[in-house]
């Protein structure tokens, strides 16, 4: 189904990238701020919708040739390597850690290995989300 | 090497076999196999000169510490002798099964992979002294010989016989395991050694003949005792190596060993006595009878070993009169426990080759049918001297092992008339008229497997191959068997000082603190005022009778029925919890989701209403109320006037965009109770569902209200009344736990670590991620599966079957 | 405040229960939604509603409303999701496979199941 919405489509390669940056915002201010993986990760996989709304899937596909599923298995991993670092160190599983450090540009940054476990989460959540709506949205 | 460790040894080197039969294919993977049952007899070896000093071993590994529960090696006599028997005749038949499967035609992987797992189960058997890993091990045995049985899967006849062996092992071991547990109450230990130790104190509980009884119903499930040995035949569509090392050699005497293990802790009650004597007795006869009317050469063996394993089972048994009298009779009847061992171990040596050449027979002539074999023996003249040698034993003719044990057993019987108790004083001689007549019946089956085999007349145009002897390879085993049969024969008393010993001190321990103290020395010649010695001619003269008479005589067996029969029994039981079972669960498994819900809601309304109404749990109060504001009731409304368009619209769009409403007002709830995440993540999920729902617009059926009309106003009542049910329920729920709040909440603690151990300051995400992260992971795990099932069911169509799948629209 | 909502909820629950109960495929997932609609709100609800702040820290504050239960329902919310979206899409493909998105009719029987 072809669409041709003139309107639709100009705004959304604008608001595509504002919903974008602001997926990545609140995922960074999860830790301190209301945010966190889940919501960044679902506004991200809105802001893919919205395209799919504004065009048609095989357009999308070109614009993001993303498989999901290997998103999905990614972050999952991420996840799973996250928790299971800690037996390294000898700590129960899923024992996170951080410090504080100092980053040229950012300045004084905290780094927490709950935020890498984040990034899983966040990916995970993408990957699912596409994968569902591609499978119902591409079905004859 | 530690003892625990050598018990797992076959399973830890089973799991390089399947890797060495799919790489080394050139070799009978066999070979590698034979490896771990050899080290193991050289191992365990060793330890004889110290156990015949009187030395134990323990060796203990923890397995779950918080539970007490550890693997506990404990090498004795009886342990040793066990575990000699285990590995060596395991290392013959691994050997005669390099030639007797094919490395070509057999998945050998499964075979031998099963075999291992049998042998570390078995040692573990016998060497646990901890009642609970001896149960794990006990069970392991019932389910590697099930795999072992069913190994020609393709065959019916395998998987019955080894689900019947599964079915009437485990049960016998799930009673087994009620027994020990009855045990470690009563004794506050688990542990066997401090069981015997307290023995004296339990004997009175009540409970302790219920723990008897109940391990006693394992060890005579697992040894074939009557009844149920009915699934030993059966269990003969196992290959012939299998039948030979489990269901002759060990497995089918871990009964037998349980018994004597047992001894010192049961034998002071006198319903021991007489159970395990009656059965193992009744048994004898029952086996040595019923074997002479089998046509299939491993049923012949199997009813036999039945049988044979009832003679040692009544040995034990009148052993263990020993702990009921004093002075002399003590070593008379501690010396039927000595038989016991010194048969337990011939009947390995005879039976074992016995099998062997069973599968020979079978192997080169393509039958095992009585019937049509005959006349073999100038064609197989080593296999005929062999299996001369191991019947002859079985027969009890000297100069054979069996004939020593068996003048020992009669000798036992005939004992029981010093044990005058309870009014049985004229009962006894029961005991050698029983014994007498199964030791013809002995006879008559021994000449018949024999003679009818490999005498008579040659029927080459039955067999489907022409016979021959079999290869060098395979009659190596039976033939050290076969010479172990007419060693111990001439020097048993070796035999008897070396193994049986220190074996019977570890089942009497009250009479004998050492092996050195067991004085017991076998003779062959009795003198001619033994009775024992005029039984025996009497059992070769009639025995001979009855052998060439066979004809005339075997008609007796069809006036059995076979509907009452044991196994008819059996079948009826099976097929009564089939049907049965069936008939219960389509009582309430309707198929019908609609029929499961209604059991779900229905037990929340009762067992929660029951309890709130009992416990007296419904608590209002008014203190602590937030206040209402204006905003919330005007999102209440709307949420209201949501639901209920979900409930009366008859368009799906509409349902769709009010569900989408009703999110979306849950979501100002969020914001209105102080909840940014959930308020940010209700938003866009909700948009996102809407965009799913919509996406799967044009695929979903029409919101068919199927319950229109009158006819269906019943079943619109009883829904709403369950529904109301609910919703009352979950109303008084959601007041009381707010109005009560009996324990502080556990968020205190994450509120005040937060920042100072998580180093974050949004307490939720903290949670989320940190102190809750294993939450999150099978979280997103689940997410993950959700989205696999999805492709799953989207990519992977049915094979659509035109009309009979469709069903016609109501 | 509790006790609306605790009435609330308890009118969730009934209209979903009642829509889980019928016999159309739609209205059964659209039952499931509403159901954990309800069952979030019953988390917070048993948290209590009066906090005056967020659960996120700042300065000076010290009673933040209870984040357990956020916790608990943010979890919940992505998995109801999850749990939707398969149920749509196994109502959908059983519509098309069977023709009918009748529950009774969907009944499976001794030889055909």
């Amino acid at each position: 189904m072809k669409t041709n919405d003139l309107i639709i489509q100009t705004t959304t390669k604008v608001v595509f990238y504002i919903i974008f940056l602001f997926s990545i915002h609140i995922f960074f201010a999860g830790h301190y701020t209301p945010g966190g993986g889940f919501v960044g990760g679902l506004l991200m996989s809105s802001a893919i919708v919205l395209l799919l709304l504004a065009f048609d899937l095989k357009t999308v596909q070109a614009m993001l040739p993303v498989n999901y599923t290997v998103v999905t298995a990614i972050g999952l991993l991420i996840a799973l390597a996250t928790a299971s670092g800690s037996i390294f160190f000898n700590v129960p599983f899923f024992t996170h850690a951080f410090d504080y450090y100092n980053l040229p540009l950012l300045g004084k940054t905290s780094i927490h290995t709950a935020m890498f476990f984040d990034t899983g989460v966040y990916l995970v959540v993408v990957g699912v989300t596409m994968t569902i709506i591609q499978m119902i949205g591409g079905d004859e | 090497m530690s003892l625990v460790f050598a018990i797992f040894t076959p399973v830890i080197a089973a799991l390089l076999i399947p890797l060495l039969y799919k790489r080394v294919s050139a070799i009978h993977t066999g070979w590698f196999v034979l490896l771990i049952p050899v080290a193991l007899v050289s191992l365990y070896a060793t330890y004889i000169p110290p156990i015949i000093d009187g030395t134990t071993y323990k060796d203990e590994l923890p397995w779950i510490p918080s539970l007490g529960l550890s693997f506990i090696s404990y090498l004795d006599g009886l342990s040793l002798l066990f575990s000699l028997l285990i590995t060596g005749i395991g290392a013959l038949v691994v050997l005669y099964s390099i030639f007797y499967l094919d490395k070509k035609k057999e998945k050998l992987g499964n075979f031998y992979v099963y075999l291992l797992l049998f042998m570390s189960a078995m040692l573990g058997v016998v060497q646990s002294d901890h009642l609970i890993s001896l149960y794990f091990f006990w069970e392991l045995t019932s389910i590697s010989s099930f795999l072992l049985i069913g190994y020609w899967y393709t065959k019916d006849r395998s998987r019955f016989g080894a689900l019947k062996s599964m079915m009437i092992t485990v049960f016998g071991g799930l009673m087994m395991l009620g027994g020990f547990v009855i045990l470690g109450i009563l004794g506050d230990t688990y542990s066997i050694r401090e069981l015997i130790a307290q023995a004296p104190d339990l004997v009175d509980h009540k409970f302790f003949v219920w723990a008897l009884v109940l391990v006693l119903l394992g060890a005579f499930t697992k040894s074939a005792q009557f009844p149920f040995y009915i699934w030993l035949p059966d269990a003969m569509e196992a290959p012939t190596p299998v039948s030979a090392y489990l269901h002759s050699a060990t497995m089918v005497k871990a009964g037998l060993y349980l018994v004597a293990r047992f001894t010192p802790i049961f034998a002071l009650s006198e319903v021991w006595v007489w159970l395990v004597t009656g059965i193992g007795i009744l048994t004898l006869l029952w086996g040595s009878f019923f074997a002479v009317k089998q046509t299939d050469l491993k049923a012949i063996l199997a009813f036999s070993t039945v049988s044979q394993l009832g003679l040692i089972m009544s040995l034990l048994g009148i052993g263990s009169i020993a702990y009921h009298v004093t002075g002399d009779l003590v070593t008379t009847f501690t010396f039927a426990t000595f038989a016991a061992i010194f048969h337990l171990m011939n009947h390995a040596t005879f039976k074992g080759s016995l099998f062997m050449i069973a599968g020979i027979v079978d192997h080169e002539t393509g039958t095992r049918d009585i019937r049509k074999l005959g006349g073999l023996m100038s064609l197989m003249p080593i296999s005929f001297t062999i299996a001369l040698i191991g019947s002859l034993s079985m027969a009890g003719v000297p100069p054979f092992n069996g004939f020593l044990s068996k003048e020992m057993f009669l000798d036992a019987v005939l004992n029981l008339k010093n044990f005058d108790l309870h009014a049985l004083d004229s009962w006894w001689i029961l005991f050698p008229i029983i014994a007498w007549i199964a030791s013809v019946f002995t006879f008559v089956y021994s000449l018949y497997f024999v003679f009818h085999t490999f005498r008579g007349k040659h029927k080459p145009e039955q067999l489907p191959k022409a016979a021959h002897e079999a290869p060098v390879g395979m009659l190596l085993s039976p033939g050290i068997l076969a010479s172990l049969v007419v060693i111990i024969f001439f020097v048993p008393n070796f035999f008897g000082n070396t193994f049986i010993k220190p074996a019977v001190a570890a089942i009497q321990p009250l009479a004998y603190q050492v092996p050195a103290d067991v004085g017991f020395t076998i003779k062959a010649w009795h003198g001619f005022d033994s009775l024992a010695m005029y039984m025996t001619l009497g059992v070769f003269l009639v025995g001979y009778l009855l052998f060439k008479t066979i004809p005339k005589w075997s008609p007796i067996y069809k006036t059995f029925p076979t509907k009452l029969s044991l196994n008819g029994m059996y079948d009826g039981l099976m097929r009564l919890g089939d049907s049965g079972a069936n008939r219960f669960s389509s009582i309430y498994m309707t198929g019908s989701i609609r029929s499961y819900f209604v059991y779900m809601f229905t037990a929340i309304i009762v067992l929660l209403g029951g309890t709130m109404w009992i416990k007296d749990a419904f608590v209002i109060s008014y203190e602590n109320l937030a206040p209402i504001r204006f905003f919330e009731i005007l999102i209440s409304i709307i949420l209201i006037v949501g639901t209920i368009t979900i409930l009366v619209t008859k368009s799906r769009l509409t349902a769709i965009i009010a569900l989408g409403a009703v999110g979306y007002t849950v979501a100002l709830f969020y914001i209105l109770f102080k909840a940014p995440d959930l308020a940010l993540t209700q938003l866009v999920i909700e948009t996102v569902s809407v965009a799913l729902f919509l996406g799967a617009f044009y695929h979903l059926p029409q919101m068919n209200k199927h319950e229109k009309g009158k006819e269906d106003r019943g079943f619109r009542l009883g829904n709403f009344l369950i529904a109301l049910g609910v919703g009352v329920m979950v109303t008084l729920i959601a007041i009381s736990s707010h109005s009560q709040k009996l324990i502080p909440s556990i968020s205190e603690y994450y509120k005040e670590t937060v920042y100072s151990e998580a180093g974050g300051g949004n307490i939720v995400n903290v949670i989320l991620v940190d102190y809750r992260g294993f939450d999150t992971l099978f979280e997103i795990s689940v997410l993950t599966i959700a989205s696999l099932g999805i492709i799953g069911m989207i990519t992977l169509r049915l094979a659509k079957k035109k009309g009979d799948r469709k069903v016609e629209n109501k | 405040m509790e006790i609306l909502m605790s009435i609330l909820i308890g009118f969730l629950f009934m209209a979903a229960i009642y829509l889980i109960l019928s016999r159309s495929l739609l209205r059964i997932i659209i039952g499931t939604g509403l159901l954990s609609h309800g069952t979030h709100l019953l988390l917070i609800t048993m948290g209590g509603l009066g906090g005056k702040n967020a659960p996120v820290l700042s300065e000076g504050v010290t009673d933040y409303v209870d984040p357990l239960p956020q916790a608990l329902i943010l979890t919940a919310i992505v998995i109801s999701f999850g749990v939707t979206a398969f149920s749509l899409v196994l109502a959908y493909r059983t519509y098309k496979e069977l023709g009918t998105d009748n529950m009774s009719l969907m009944k499976g029987t001794e030889d055909n199941d």
